[in-house]
């Protein structure tokens, strides 16, 4: 008789890895399936969770409710910014093209700050996993923190693990279907309210909220709410780890970023091998052999929220959340043994351990200290520019057809465009100066001047705007093919300068034509 | 499949799919299910595009999809609604004269945004995207008009053109000399013509001569110390701003073949409000007078 895959994998389920692993085993031990049976798609084996307590769970909780609690929270936070100005203290303005965070405001020429920031994101991942491996997937992705409150809420009301697998696998009564219902009720609440949080970014939160009630929001409000309830229900709620074993990148690349120095929750087989129970432990020990401190309870893997064996050795699977060491440390305070069995360590000291050398810990490394050079320089940078942004702004776009042209007289004129920015929120008159040309003169096309003569450009609060520039240089010397000049933007009150540079073309001969 | 092709590799542990090319064969490192549903999901999905959308040809046509959605009404619909959007400066433009429209700043950036679009779709072929003109092509930015370039002068060459068979636009042109003028008169005279601005003479020039021509053949309608006039398109011969040139040939080829360039009229091809957006557009570009 033959034995199928399926059956295989209905007899007994396979242990942590795959269906793959198993039939590897089965085929090791000479039993091989036929070939058309071979499986090209592999089920996903549901994980069941067990609840566990200990110093990580409750840094995972700490972290849980910090950020859950910013992110639900922050949208409602108030931040005066005067009258005329949003008064939400994080906000994206969308229409109105401003990114609001408490005291700063950027505009959308600023958005190179979105790239420091990003740059700072990507290098702090980089300094975290040459620090302790992949601690950014274990406490603080947000797949990782919304499926661990959608674990909480399913152990909350389908029991735990072993309450749990007992009720899927008897007969389901009208108390289980309740309990199903319950639990995607509850699940659908807060992938609603996520949704629900996501869009309160976007516009004044109080207002938002209340005409979302009223049903008077905006469809797109509507719209991004489904989709983020969907999404959160889906990937919290049901792809789970499959989310982080197939379609998140960061395991791959840190795969290929990390080095042997990294800490990693590490199962330390030189004091845990070879498994034995308490008691074939006491008999082993007494006749002076070798016996390890595992008892192959199991714990470490009934814990897991992925379903990785950490006995195994480093694996994709595993985020690295550290509930495997409260699991086993809990086991082996029951036991009267030494903690830390599983603990964030390498496998270097492991193997130095087995050589019965002191373990080091390498934390200052070339990599961490470039980590931490590129995020001081590039926060440094931000924070610099951020600080001494001036609140006025001015570009200079010089005509591209004529590059120039002769007047009648024969004097040089060179057209612009200038866009002058007021960040203020208030009125501002500015004037502007040409410096860089011996005898000059600049009009603003169409700008009346004001009583005393001069053309000021009055710019709206919070605004920009574009006004024409046309210089003319009455010089009797020959023009330059190109001269540098400098314009200069200053508020006419407080005297505040912008500046910019630009060019003023001549003709590439002193006696060319206008062209 | 040979009961010996099925095995696991032994490098890696990962079982075969029993294929075998050449020795060679296909580890099996099966995608989760889930993904296998969602592409079947994607599958249906498309399906449904088949019946919403204009999807398969017919003999004449094609199918019309449950919506009767087409490209060709959805840029109708948007061109509507930003026609509708700018209804009320529009209407604003078509209200206000072109010094009003000049004085009011906000007026002002309208019409210049109208007149850019404008004028790249009309008036650039000839006289360049910045409006810097070529070789029989007038630069618009400088200050020096064949028909004037106050706001009004501008609008009636843009509605009216020149020389382009309009009764109201502008007629006049340069007459050719090659019959009337001896070779010595014409070159005495174009001589003569660049002296004006400074230009520097040929040997043996007979200015007098010049003079004499330019007297009795070109100041009717450049005038006699050659300023042009602006009623008749004859231009300014004493500014540095030459049309088709300065070189002594090409204002001997002036005079011998004459010269007459013709601006389209507009009128009728564009609507009022563009029309006046244009010309303020083009008096901004720095020249236009006041």
């Amino acid at each position: 008789m033959t034995i199928s895959a399926e059956m295989v994998l209905r007899e007994k389920p396979a242990p942590a890895g795959s269906a793959l692993a198993h039939l590897v085993a089965q085929a090791e031990a000479g039993v091989r399936p036929p070939d058309d049976d071979i499986p090209l798609y592999a089920p996903r084996r549901k994980i069941y969770p067990q609840s566990t307590h200990g110093v990580f769970r409750r840094i995972k909780w700490a972290v849980l409710f910090v950020t859950l609690g910013i992110y639900y929270l922050l949208p409602f936070v108030r931040w005066d910014r005067g009258p005329n100005a949003p008064s939400q203290a994080v906000l994206i303005d969308f229409p109105a093209r401003r990114f609001y965070f408490f005291f700063i405001e950027i505009w959308p020429q600023e958005v190179y700050y979105l790239t420091g920031l990003l740059i700072l994101a990507a290098i702090g991942l980089f300094l975290m996993n040459a620090i302790a491996g992949r601690i950014w997937c274990g406490y603080l992705c947000p797949q990782t923190v919304w499926t661990d409150l959608f674990f909480a809420v399913e152990r909350f009301v389908e029991g735990d693990r072993r309450e749990h697998m007992l009720r899927d696998v008897r007969k389901w009564t009208a108390a289980t279907w309740a309990r199903k219902g319950t639990k995607h009720f509850l699940w659908l609440m807060i992938a609603w309210w996520t949704g629900g949080a996501w869009v309160l970014y976007f516009a004044d939160a109080p207002t938002l909220v209340r005409d979302l009630a009223t049903l008077h929001a905006p469809l797109i409000a509507y719209a991004w709410i489904g989709i983020l309830t969907f999404t959160t229900y889906t990937l919290a709620g049901h792809m789970r780890e499959q989310v982080c074993l197939y379609m998140c990148p960061w395991p791959r690349i840190q795969a290929a970023l990390t080095d042997e120095y990294a800490l990693n929750v590490t199962y330390r087989y030189d004091r845990g091998e070879p498994r034995c129970s308490v008691k074939k432990a006491e008999q082993l020990r007494a006749q002076g052999e070798r016996a390890g401190d595992c008892v192959d309870c199991l714990q470490c893997v009934h814990v897991c929220p992925t379903g990785v064996d950490i006995r195994d050795g480093a694996s994709l699977g595993c985020i690295q959340c550290g509930l495997c060491i409260d699991a086993c440390d809990n086991v082996m305070k029951k036991l009267g043994r030494p903690t830390r069995l599983i603990a964030y360590d390498t496998d270097i000291n492991v193997r130095l351990r087995i050589e019965g050398k002191r373990p080091f810990y390498r934390l200052v490394r070339m990599r961490t200290l470039l980590y931490a050079a590129v995020i001081a320089i590039a926060g440094g940078t931000m924070i610099y520019t951020l600080a001494t942004r001036g609140s006025e702004g001015i570009s200079v776009i010089h005509d591209r057809n004529p590059m120039f042209v002769r007047l009648s007289d024969g004097a040089l004129r060179n057209g612009y465009i200038i866009r002058i920015v007021n960040k203020e929120l208030r009125h501002r008159d500015f004037i502007v100066s040409v410096d860089g040309l011996p005898s000059s003169l600049i009009d603003f096309v169409g700008l009346p001047p004001r009583s005393d003569g001069r053309q000021l450009v009055d710019v709206g609060p919070d605004q920009t705007k574009e006004v024409r520039l046309v210089v003319t240089d009455y010089s009797e010397s020959a023009p330059a093919p190109s001269t540098s000049v400098l314009f200069k933007l200053i508020d006419v009150d407080t005297g505040e300068v912008a500046e910019m540079r630009d060019h003023f073309f001549g003709p590439q001969t002193p006696n060319g034509a206008g062209q | 499949m040979s009961e010996e092709t099925r095995q696991v590799d032994e490098l890696t542990g990962t079982a075969t799919t029993g294929h075998e090319w050449d020795g060679l064969r296909e580890l099996n490192t099966p995608l989760p299910r889930w993904w296998l549903w969602t592409f079947y999901a994607s599958i249906v999905f498309a399906v449904g595009y088949w019946f919403v959308y204009p999807a398969w040809p017919l003999i004449n046509g094609a199918t019309q999809g449950a919506f009767s959605w087409h490209s060709r009404a959805a840029v109708e619909t948007d061109l509507a609604a930003l026609h509708s959007q700018r209804a009320p400066m529009m209407a604003k433009l078509t209200a206000a004269s072109l010094a009003q429209i000049v004085d009011n700043p906000e007026l002002l950036d309208f019409a210049r945004a109208e007149g850019r679009v404008a004028f790249a779709d009309n008036c650039a072929p000839c006289h360049g995207a910045g409006g810097g003109g070529t070789k029989g092509y007038p630069n618009l930015n400088d200050d020096d008009w064949l028909w004037g370039g106050k706001l009004e002068q501008i609008e009636q060459t843009i509605r009216y053109g020149a020389r382009a068979g309009s009764d109201k636009g502008h007629q006049g042109n340069m007459p050719p000399f090659a019959g009337a003028l001896k070779p010595n008169e014409i070159s005495s005279v174009a001589n003569f013509v660049r002296s004006f601005s400074g230009l520097p003479l040929e040997q043996g020039t007979d200015l007098v001569l010049g003079k004499k021509v330019f007297a009795d053949n070109c100041a009717v309608c450049h005038g006699p110390e050659g300023k042009g006039n602006q009623e008749l398109g004859a231009p300014n011969l004493t500014d540095k701003i030459w049309l088709y040139g300065s070189d002594k040939d090409v204002v001997v080829d002036g005079i011998v073949h004459g010269r007459g360039g013709v601006m389209p009229t507009w009128e009728g091809r564009l609507n009022d409000p563009t029309i006046k957006a244009l010309t303020v557009y083009v008096w901004s570009f720095g020249g236009g007078a006041k």
